[in-house]
């Protein structure tokens, strides 16, 4: 499991640029973000190197932001890869809230899926990990 | 003793012959011998003599506190100076203080309107009554004091201030019965419990008679944990009297009026209808048996309603409600009526929402458009976009139930609400055409 920060913003403009601003500020290196919004407000996914760094200098800046335990998966770079692994977590057929890609360090794609509950993410880590796919920790991260 | 409860339980239509005769009276008395009345009366086309039933005073004038400021200091007095005994004035902060006057009679009727705090308390000639609001022109401290020496109890005049002394008295002397602000309770009790004392066990007190501020209900629970006693909520204001024109029994659950002395109407702040019992709306006052200063239809501008049926104690006398703000805060949506305070009802039954919340009204293709903006609470898991939607529904039709007009709600970033003085400005109205 690594260490996801969330971030609730609303749909104003600039907003998302400033909060980019504060975390650049911070020394805060960020490896993906991505976002969800409706037409009031958004809910930004930030994978970075230091979240509890990103989270204090965030929060010390009146923006609401938390800490969110994720999997990220490493795909396999071949072909059918990232359909291998969905077609796992299929068959556990477990609750899953959202998932977005990005690539790390040029080539390796990594899956970040939340899970429902604890329980559900450590029952995919398990099976994930049988059928030889790689969790990434916060230290593959960094 | 049972003379002075009597009255407590007389038949409702009893009480209302006795309120139309006290009415009629007052009504007169004010056309005759304040010109004031005569004027307001006459310009209203309202006819004094005429009243035939208390539904009949629906076609009086009202009168506000600009028309008490108006004719300061003494033009309502209805009776010759010699036999006034007494004066009381509001703080006047905001300009021209109100005079009220008090014969000997009112003075003993706002006596027995406050010992019925006692009596609800359970209270008789054995209690020890601490009065700690402020003696002097404020209304709290000598109501309180007329009120304790009518029931015969032991009155104790600390007047307000010196909170060590406070403590050093309830302590040592038995007081049972403590008349304050229920601010100044508060302060009691904690410095009570910051000098190593357990005012809960140290104390001896039965119950609180605390008004002249509006206090929530965990604010009296805390209240009520700390001092190991029973606040009872007393109304009142210095321009129909002061403390004492209604006072919450032991059930706790509205203030009894003291309607052989108060008439009491709610209407509509906009447009002056007579609202049905339950109805929320402004507090309409017409003394009974004022002497010096009797009131017509005076607009208190506290919102509250009467609770509709008997209370479970078997007194006669209708209850109001405890109040629901001012209506200088009330807002008219759409053609309705909205309180701040039926909002923050609605918003304290979701624990996910802070008590950070701002009004915003908009006009959008010509209507009202109104936005409820509010933080969450700090520990809110806002990770799920779909349960923050769920959430802002839930509230949203929450809301729609409880005021009968649609609000949209708009989940915001801490501290967008702006904060002054550590209160939020509660309303922005950027309607059109809306000042
Ligand atoms: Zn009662």
């Amino acid at each position: 499991m690594i260490e996801q920060i969330t971030v609730f913003l609303e749909n104003s403009e600039g907003r998302l640029a400033a909060m980019c601003r504060t975390l650049a500020d911070a020394g805060v290196n960020m490896s993906a973000l991505s976002i969800a919004d409706t037409a009031d407000f958004g809910v930004v996914r930030i994978i970075a190197d230091n979240p509890r760094k990103a989270v204090e200098a965030l929060t010390g800046n009146d923006y609401r932001a938390a800490i969110t335990n994720v999997a990220a998966i490493a795909v396999p770079n071949e072909p059918g890869g990232l359909a291998r692994l969905l077609e796992t977590l299929d068959s556990l057929k477990l609750n899953i809230e959202y998932g977005y890609c990005f690539s790390l360090q040029g080539d390796a794609a990594v899956d970040v899926l939340k899970f429902r509950s604890a329980d559900a993410a450590s029952e995919a880590a398990d099976t994930l990990e049988e059928a030889g796919f790689r969790l990434l920790s916060q230290e593959d991260l960094a | 003793m049972s003379r002075k409860q009597d009255i407590l339980t007389l038949p409702h239509d009893e009480l209302e012959a006795k309120q139309l005769q006290g009415v009629k009276e007052t009504i007169v008395a004010c056309y005759e011998n304040v010109p004031f009345y005569k004027q307001l009366f006459d310009e209203a086309g309202f006819d004094p003599y005429k009243v035939e039933s208390l539904a009949d005073l629906k076609d009086a004038p009202f009168t506000t506190k600009q028309d008490l400021r108006d004719n300061y200091p003494y033009k309502l007095f209805a009776v010759p100076m010699s036999e006034v005994k007494e004066i009381h004035m509001s703080s006047g902060t905001m300009g021209v203080a109100t005079v009220g006057g008090y014969t000997q009679k009112d003075l003993e009727t706002w006596g027995e309107c406050f010992a019925r705090g006692i009596i609800y308390a359970n209270g008789d000639q054995n209690d020890i009554v601490h009065v700690c609001y402020g003696y002097g022109l404020f209304t709290g401290g000598l109501g309180a004091h007329y009120g304790g020496l009518w029931m015969d109890s032991t009155v104790i005049p600390m007047s307000a201030g010196n909170t060590e002394r406070q403590i050093k008295v309830l302590k040592e002397m038995g007081s049972t019965i403590l008349c304050c602000t229920p601010s100044y309770a508060m302060h009691i009790a904690d410095t009570a419990l910051e000098m190593g004392l357990d005012p809960a066990k140290d104390f001896h007190l039965r119950a609180g008679i605390h008004g002249a501020e509006p206090f929530s209900d965990n604010f009296r629970a805390d209240l009520e944990k700390k001092l190991n006693y029973k606040v009872l909520d007393v109304y009142g204001l210095t321009e129909t009297m002061g403390p004492g024109v209604a006072i919450e029994c032991w059930e706790q659950d509205g203030l009894h009026l003291a309607e052989d002395h108060f008439y009491a109407e709610i209407i509509d702040p906009e447009t002056g209808e007579v609202l049905p019992d339950g109805e929320w709306g402004e507090l309409v006052l017409t003394t009974v048996d004022r002497e010096a200063s009797p009131v017509v239809r005076y607009r208190t501008r506290d919102i509250t309603r009467i609770i509709p049926g008997q209370c479970a104690c078997g007194r006669t006398h209708r209850r109001i409600d405890r109040l629901h703000g001012r209506t200088d805060d009330m807002l008219i949506i759409r053609g309705v009526n909205v309180f701040p305070s039926q909002i923050e009802d609605v918003m304290k039954t979701v624990p996910e929402l802070s008590s950070w919340y701002q009004v915003e009204l908009s006009t959008v293709d010509h209507l009202d458009r109104v936005t409820l903006k509010v933080e969450l609470e700090p520990d809110y898991q806002f990770d799920e976009i779909a349960a923050i939607e769920r959430l802002q529904k839930d509230v949203e039709s929450k809301l729609k139930s409880a005021l009968s007009v649609g609000l949209k709600v708009k989940i915001v970033e801490p501290k967008s609400i702006p904060r002054s003085e550590g209160k939020a400005k509660r309303v922005v109205d950027l309607r059109e055409g809306v000042k």
